[in-house]
């Protein structure tokens, strides 16, 4: 488990960043984004994938979180 | 010479690794690329942020440098213990040019040393009776000052001193801040990590740790100027920039900046971010926290300075943005002057950049409205996000090289011949004994502010000075010269 940020970029896409790797990359895929549950897997652009417990509604963004990696790319 | 084509680089390259080891070969390969700017992603050509190999000649620094040296040192009203043996903070003592406002030893501390300078029965019995009875002098010695910054050296860490409680205790003692920082310089592969620790020193002892709440008037276009380092004053001359689009700045990180500052710093309504590598995590944290939206500039020549100023402008209303457009056309005669004075003589030339964190990228741009081209560039300690930038910035085929060893980047000058490199003091005497003009671009060579559109008429100046300067025709010996030169002398004379 790692603490995770997520933010929207300058582009409004959803930028994931790994603090204690200094890992920063757009989030390609997010498994739920529904009105009423978000969150679940990220696959990352870089290969990677984490996995977020869903929350019960879309979070006010940026927004610190609890990971688990699924798939390390490096 | 001419531009060199991809393979010739990769040959290059291949030719340069071809004295190490193999392990080592294997290693550094991977910190060497050809620039492709079709590659989206840094990691597949470069890698970054490793340990560098034992043996080889790095120009890296330390956690130690990173924090103490880069982001808590320039923080003028408050005093930087380098708590540890006297050495780390002595030999690092006010190189760094951060220019500030303020009597030296009276109100302002930044570019004196203050050590715990421990001996040997320090590490035996612990330090911290002493960091504690050090902190009481200062508050004696110094009444003016506005809080104290506990810097920790290697022994610290590895003898276990327990200087957050010592802080605790002694904030309470002399009331005023007291931030404890865990940057022993072996943590980490270098200063990056450094920059990380103070950043989260920052968050945990200043803004959370904020005991009254000041009073402050909060307008709707206050901004806070991060990772600016003021070297030869370069905040200022971006900081008039910022106040003439009708922005207020209320606060420099750190380049003249101070402790009220940084608390107030999360009562703006746009973080501008300078020094991205240094200073993103507290930019990142207060965007989280306080909803601060952060955003990397670069005031490194007009062109660049056109598009940062145009970019802050959008997060502003229409008054800002007309005001902005004014700003623009109000120089544009000046540093028009400055390219039809400079470009002539610059046209053409290339150059090989090598430094920290931030400028291998920013001052492409610069170099490019003065009609040069860069060839190469490499930081000490950038990551994988910051040549993921890089790699747009740069031409196809450029060389880009990570954590260069001393060895690598000779080689590399003696083939790509640059006209021109910019690096550090290290590198300095080394190139310009192989009669290559070279600027120091961490310390602007004792010049400076390069920031803005007044420092880029500085910026162009210096870049001439030192390439066009007559020295360079002077290399070799006169006695050496003679026998080819004196057919000439003798045609002048017969004329």
């Amino acid at each position: 488990m790692a603490n995770i940020m997520i933010r929207r970029d300058d582009k409004g896409e959803l930028s994931f960043y790994l603090p204690k790797r200094d890992l920063e990359d757009r989030i390609v895929s997010i498994e739920f984004d529904q009105a009423d549950k978000w969150g679940g897997e990220l696959k990352l652009n870089n290969g990677g994938a984490y996995y977020v417990e869903p929350l019960s509604a879309p979070p006010k963004l940026p927004i610190s979180l609890r990971a688990k990696r699924l798939d390390g790319a490096e | 010479m001419a531009a060199l084509t991809r393979e010739e680089t990769e040959a290059l390259i291949a030719e340069v690794l071809e004295v190490y080891p193999d392990k080592a070969k294997k290693d550094r390969a991977k910190h060497l690329a050809v620039n492709d700017q079709s590659i989206e992603q840094s990691k597949k050509c470069i890698t970054s942020n490793r340990k560098s190999l034992p043996g080889v000649m790095t120009v890296r620094g330390c956690a130690y440098a990173g924090s103490r040296g880069v982001v808590w040192g320039p923080i003028k009203d408050m005093i930087h213990i380098s708590h540890g043996p006297v050495g780390c903070g002595q030999y690092s003592r006010a190189g760094r040019r951060n220019y500030y406002v303020g009597t030296t030893g009276v109100d302002t501390f930044a570019e004196m040393n203050f050590t715990s300078d421990f001996q040997e029965k320090d590490i035996v019995f612990g330090g911290d009776k002493k960091l504690s009875k050090l902190i009481t002098e200062i508050e004696r010695l110094f009444p003016l000052h506005k809080g104290v910054s506990v810097q920790s050296e290697c022994p610290i860490g590895l003898i276990g001193d327990d200087i957050e409680a010592v802080s605790k205790k002694s904030a309470a003692e002399i009331g005023k801040t007291v931030v404890p920082v865990r940057c022993e310089g072996f943590r980490g592969v270098s200063q990056s990590l450094g920059h990380h620790i103070a950043n989260d020193a920052i968050r945990d002892w200043v803004f959370d740790g904020k005991k009254e709440v000041r009073a402050f008037e909060a307008t709707p276009y206050d901004v806070a100027i991060i990772g600016d380092y003021n070297i030869g004053g370069d905040a200022w001359s971006s900081r008039i920039l910022l106040e003439e689009m009708g922005l207020r700045v209320i606060a420099q990180w750190s380049g003249d900046g101070t402790l009220a500052e940084m608390e107030n710093t999360p009562k703006a309504r746009l973080n501008l971010l300078h020094c991205y590598r240094s200073m993103n995590y507290i930019s990142r944290h207060m965007e989280e926290k306080y909803g601060i939206p952060w955003m990397e500039y670069n005031f490194f020549g007009p062109t660049k300075i056109e598009e940062s100023l145009r970019k802050i402008a959008a997060f502003f209303d229409e008054s800002i943005q007309q005001k902005t457009e004014q700003v623009i056309e109000k120089y544009k005669a000046e540093y028009a002057a400055v390219v039809a004075k400079y470009k002539p003589r610059l046209q053409g030339k290339r150059v090989m950049l090598y430094i920290g964190g931030l400028r291998p990228r920013h001052v492409i741009g610069a170099y490019e409205d003065l009609g040069m081209e860069v060839v190469g560039t490499g930081y000490e300690f950038a990551h994988n996000d910051d040549y993921d930038r890089t790699i747009k910035e740069m031409g196809n085929a450029t060389l880009l090289y990570d954590d260069v060893t001393g060895y690598e980047f000779e080689e590399f000058v003696k083939k790509v011949k640059p006209d021109l490199i910019g690096s550090g003091i290290k590198e300095k005497y080394i190139f310009q004994k192989m009669g290559i003009p070279f600027r120091q671009m961490h310390s602007w060579d004792y010049s400076g502010p390069y920031h803005g559109y007044d420092g880029f008429a500085i910026f162009a100046r210096d870049m001439d000075m030192t390439l066009n300067n007559p020295c360079w025709n002077k290399m070799q010996a006169p006695w050496l010269k003679k026998a080819e030169s004196s057919a000439t002398e003798a045609v002048q004379a017969a004329a």
